[in-house]
């Protein structure tokens, strides 16, 4: 029996559920990097449905479904934004589901893919629905941490930068509380975890400076500063210049640096060559996440 | 002396202990409107015992379900029913909060996909209540909203 029908939120997942995901990415690693063939996706076609601008998450799930030997049908923003004129999102989804075995979307209203799996007859993947969720990123965040640190319980993390905003960092808190891990949040206070958030939430979680902790922690997950927050080109250099990672920071600790990506100038470009550094290698583990989540909804 | 404040009913249903001047936004959650054609009488801020001022309304010749009467709770949590049938009252009981809701709230989240006018769409709440009260959180996009009345469509 499949753990799901659909890949909507992180919320929808139990601590069993994630962990049967990052076992079943496991088996697929050397697949992912093209060592072993395997064609158990053939015949079938998955749409990539992007109705905002990807190219990471959609050339990540046109890989993991190429290398199990499936095909991808692919709707371009462009084409998406001029369907979006004449089509509802309802119809939209109604007829291409008709044409594949599975829909990835991303959309830029929240809770466009819950709606779309409504209109859907096919499993649906939520690939970003605005501010909302990103369930793909999440459980390829935790694969990361659970390869690179060699477990989940019992790890020390570190979030830092745009606490209030990114989605990222929201659902892999939600997804972090779920396992015995200590939470530290780094950011400015315009910037911090909304209090509604963290009222929820019942983890380890606290607030800190990344000096109070640096010698701690087992992971530093930095996330983006969006210029488009601050009011003032001053108050964002500030901030920004502020929470900037340099090899100098990390250089001689143990942690391990994830983010997202894209950066833009949070990671010095110094830290690419330090042991340290895990977010090209985070991107690497994207694909087999994914091709453990298309299995599970398409077989 | 004792006074009526409005005449009793023969057969239909009375909505008792609504939370003073709360009355038209039940009206509204049981799709009561100007143009609806049920005979409605509604008192407003009336003396209570229990609760110091409250609402009432009688709807007559109509007996509402359970399931629809219990929306009322998410404004008016202590608010009782009496059906009655032939000036007597058949059945009496308090509102519960339902644990889901369709189509009574709009999210408050202007990015949320049900409020997207051309999509066919009905909005969706999962209704909690904690000690600060009853709190709904929209299906679609995960916004909670504690001040329900405002929100009721």
């Amino acid at each position: 029996m499949p753990k799901f029908r659909h890949l909507i939120s992180i919320d929808d997942l139990n601590r069993e559920d994630i962990l049967y995901i990052l076992d079943k990415a496991e088996e697929f690693e050397e697949v992912a990097r093209g060592r072993v063939k395997l064609k158990i996706l053939e015949g079938k076609i998955l749409a990539n449905l992007f109705f905002e601008p990807s190219t990471r998450t959609r050339m990540s799930f046109e890989v993991a479904m190429k290398r199990l030997g499936g095909d991808v049908i692919n709707l371009t923003a462009q084409e998406a934004s001029s369907i979006a004129k004449g089509e509802t999102l309802a119809d939209t989804i109604r007829v291409v589901s008709k044409y594949c075995d599975a829909i990835v979307i991303r959309h830029p209203l929240e809770g466009a893919a819950r709606f779309a799996a409504e209109n859907s007859d096919v499993p649906v993947i939520n690939a970003g629905d605005g501010a909302g969720q990103h369930p793909t990123q999440t459980l390829l965040d935790l694969y990361t941490i659970k390869k690179e640190c060699g477990k989940l319980d019992g790890i020390s993390i570190a979030l830092m930068g745009d606490l209030k905003y990114s989605r990222t960092v929201h659902s892999l808190i939600k997804a972090l509380t779920l396992f015995k891990t200590k939470i530290y949040l780094i950011s400015p206070e315009t910037l911090m975890l909304p209090d509604d958030f963290l009222e929820e939430l019942n983890g380890n979680i606290e607030k800190v400076d990344l000096d109070d902790v640096i010698d701690e922690i087992d992971v530093l997950y930095v996330t983006r500063i969006q210029r488009e927050r601050f009011p003032d080109e001053e108050e964002y250099r500030r901030v920004a210049g502020s929470y900037r990672i340099t090899a100098d920071i990390v250089n001689g600790r143990d942690f391990i640096v994830m983010h997202p990506l894209p950066r833009v100038d949070e990671i010095d470009v110094s830290v690419d060559k330090t042991k340290n550094a895990r977010y090209f290698q985070q991107a690497f583990y994207g694909v087999p996440v994914r091709m453990a989540i298309l299995t599970e909804v398409m077989l | 002396m004792k006074q009526l404040v409005i005449s009793k009913i023969k057969d239909g249903t009375v909505i008792d202990h609504i939370n003073a001047g709360k009355a038209p936004l039940v009206l509204r959650i049981l799709g009561i409107k100007e143009d609806s054609k049920e005979n409605v009488s509604m008192a407003m801020n009336v003396p209570s015992k229990k609760m110091g001022r409250k609402d009432i309304v009688k709807v007559e010749g109509k007996f509402i379900s359970e399931e629809e009467l219990n929306k009322i709770a998410l404004i008016s949590p202590n608010a009782t029913i009496n059906l009655i049938k032939d000036y007597e009252i058949k059945k009496k009981f308090k509102v519960k909060p339902p644990e889901f809701i369709e189509g009574i709230l709009i999210c408050p989240n202007r990015m949320c996909i049900s409020n997207d006018k051309r999509e066919p769409i009905t909005s969706k709440f999962y209704i909690k209540v904690d000690e600060n009260g009853v709190v709904a959180k929209c299906y679609y996009c995960g916004r909670k909203i504690r001040d329900i009345a405002s929100y009721i469509k």
